[in-house]
């Protein structure tokens, strides 16, 4: 496999990891939390290097599976038991936790095998030079593609067996819970899952960036469908052109393949709101113009 | 005036429901009879939506418990239905009517089955009795507000249940709709289920419900509608017993949160 090949690769396994799971953020108004587990996780992350002394990929998504369920158990906490309003609790949450994380790198530095312009933002040129070889001393190819393609395997089961209880605690929890589907279980199954995805993608587009990744194809798809099933399926093609096209404008500017990951992202968002047949800013106005002519 | 009944089907002992250690229902005692329409009446804030919110275990109690059927909750959600108001979804998300519909049927299919057949059969059997079989595939975005109450009653009528509650169904609804709605609900009871609304168009009350409860963050009287919808109850339910009720809820909880009295004025 060429090397361009397995960036975009990983690039479009992520993006598909994130965006699916976004879906459902955006569609609980729950970006913003998206976001914050994004950051939170940094410490988690950390302390897991620090405790086992590995780069060990399971021991990461314990950490940061751990963390990102408790960044949103202190989110709804401070909410309903300290009044505070969500988005405050949510800046108080993540920021505090990310800073812990950011001290613990440059305190450990030399302990852990951690950059930190690595970890904010992400370094997925590095793919096909970081390769998993085994103890028996064989090479089976590069790192970051078996964390992301089991992540990714493991987003599609979960969202394949729980598609109904998502998608009804999503839409009406109150109904959920009267037909007797715990809506607490899902909401935290969810960043669970939301966790272990940004652990998979920190390192291949870092912390900052990875929100771009969660939100922007989903609300894409979101202007250009009105069906559940079809709007996830659309983030999943958005995803990989958002990989294939951020990859060729990160050769083409010479410059980082995330950030350029992440302006293509916005680029198509951009284009949704202006073009879709449904809900785009031209069409609307268009018609409207057309309607008040005749 | 409050008429308890021989074996019914929603038991109520002693209930007290707090929002926030602010009691918003105080000792609601009470036994309903099966097979009939009932009406929740009272004034806006009297905990109308919170009983049933209560007694489908969406809140919990202060104090209190609730028999239906003669069992917990637990044993028989399978049989109990549930209308929340329209307003508390976003009719913008992506999802088509019978999606809606097919949420019904989520509570018996289990964890990871998907809808079978019959499951969609039941489904389109529901959307024909509100009369929206023809928007089966229509976004629900594109509903009207009737329209959407109508999806909201075929999802909980999908669910075959034996006792319905349902949360201001007639709210903002269009005459059609309401004549529809009405004409099933009563199709319903004759067949045997039970169903208890929350209303709030007083006028409609004796044309609607042959059982009526009427509310006021106590329960003021529970019992046939041409015993218990009398003027006098109406006036105690309505009159000034609100204020004082309330008042003390404040000042209760002011005295558990002496450090917070001034976020509570404010709210």
């Amino acid at each position: 496999m060429s090397n361009d090949l397995q960036i975009i690769l990983a690039g479009s396994f992520v993006a598909t990891a994130c965006g699916l799971l976004g879906c459902y953020l955006i569609l609980r108004k729950m970006a913003m939390v998206g976001d914050a587990i994004s950051h939170a996780v940094l410490p988690g992350i950390v302390l897991a290097f620090l405790f086992t002394g590995s780069r060990d990929s399971v021991t990461m998504v314990i950490g940061a599976g751990i963390i990102g369920v408790l960044t949103t158990f202190l989110i709804e906490f401070f909410h309903k038991k300290g009044k505070l309003q969500t988005d405050a609790s949510i800046g108080v949450t993540f920021t505090w936790l990310f800073a812990i994380g950011v001290i613990l790198i440059s305190v450990f530095a030399g302990k852990v095998d951690l950059d930190q312009d690595c970890v904010l933002y992400g370094e997925i040129a590095y793919v096909p030079i970081d390769l998993w070889i085994t103890d028996a001393g064989t090479v089976m190819g590069p790192r970051v593609l078996y964390i992301s393609g089991t992540v990714l395997l493991i987003i599609l089961v979960f969202i394949a067996t729980g598609y109904k209880e998502l998608f009804l605690t999503t839409f009406d929890p109150a109904y959920a819970t009267a037909v007797g589907i715990s809506t607490v279980l899902w909401h935290y199954l969810l960043m669970g899952a939301v966790s272990i995805t940004t652990v998979a993608s920190f390192e291949s587009v870092g912390a900052i960036l990875v929100v771009a990744l969660l939100i922007a194809p989903p609300a894409t798809a979101y202007l250009l469908t009105e069906d559940l099933f079809k709007m996830m399926v659309l983030t999943t093609i958005i995803g990989v052109l958002v990989s294939v096209s951020g990859y060729y404008l990160a050769v083409a500017t010479d410059g980082s393949i995330a950030g350029a990951m992440a302006t293509m992202a916005g680029l198509f968002f951009g284009l949704a709101f202006l073009f879709s047949p449904t809900e785009g800013y031209l069409v609307k106005k268009f018609r409207k113009e057309k309607a008040v002519m005749h | 005036m409050i008429t308890q009944v021989e074996n019914p089907i929603v038991e109520i002992h002693d209930l007290t429901v707090s929002y926030d250690k602010k009691p918003v229902l105080w000792d609601v005692d009470l036994s309903l009879p099966k097979g009939h329409l009932i009406g929740i009446i009272g004034p806006n804030g009297a905990g109308k939506s919170t009983l049933i919110k209560s007694v489908m275990g969406l809140i919990p109690n202060s104090s209190g418990y609730i028999k239906l059927f003669d069992q917990d909750l637990s044993k028989v959600r399978g049989r109990i239905s549930y209308v929340p108001q329209r307003e508390t979804v976003d009719w913008d998300f992506p999802a088509s009517v019978i999606d809606v519909v097919l949420m019904g049927r989520y509570g018996k299919l289990g964890l990871f089955k998907r809808p079978r057949k019959a499951d969609i059969e039941v489904a389109m059997d529901c959307l024909r009795k509100v009369d929206m079989e023809a928007f089966k595939d229509r976004q629900i975005s594109q509903l009207s507000g009737g329209q959407q109450q109508r999806v909201f009653l075929a999802r909980a009528l999908a669910q075959q249940a034996d006792l319905y509650f349902m949360d201001e169904p007639f709210a903002g609804v269009d005459a059609a709709t309401e004549k529809t709605i009405i004409k099933l609900l009563r199709e319903m009871t004759e067949r045997g289920n039970t169903v208890i609304v929350v209303h709030h168009d007083l006028q409609s009350v004796p044309q609607y419900f042959d059982w009526v409860i009427m509310l006021n963050m106590r329960l003021v009287a529970s019992g046939p509608t041409e015993s218990t919808f009398t003027s006098e109850i109406l006036q105690e339910t309505y009159g000034g017993k609100l204020t004082l009720l309330s008042e003390v809820g404040n000042l209760l909880k002011q005295g558990r949160f002496p450090s917070r009295e001034q976020t509570e004025v404010k709210n």
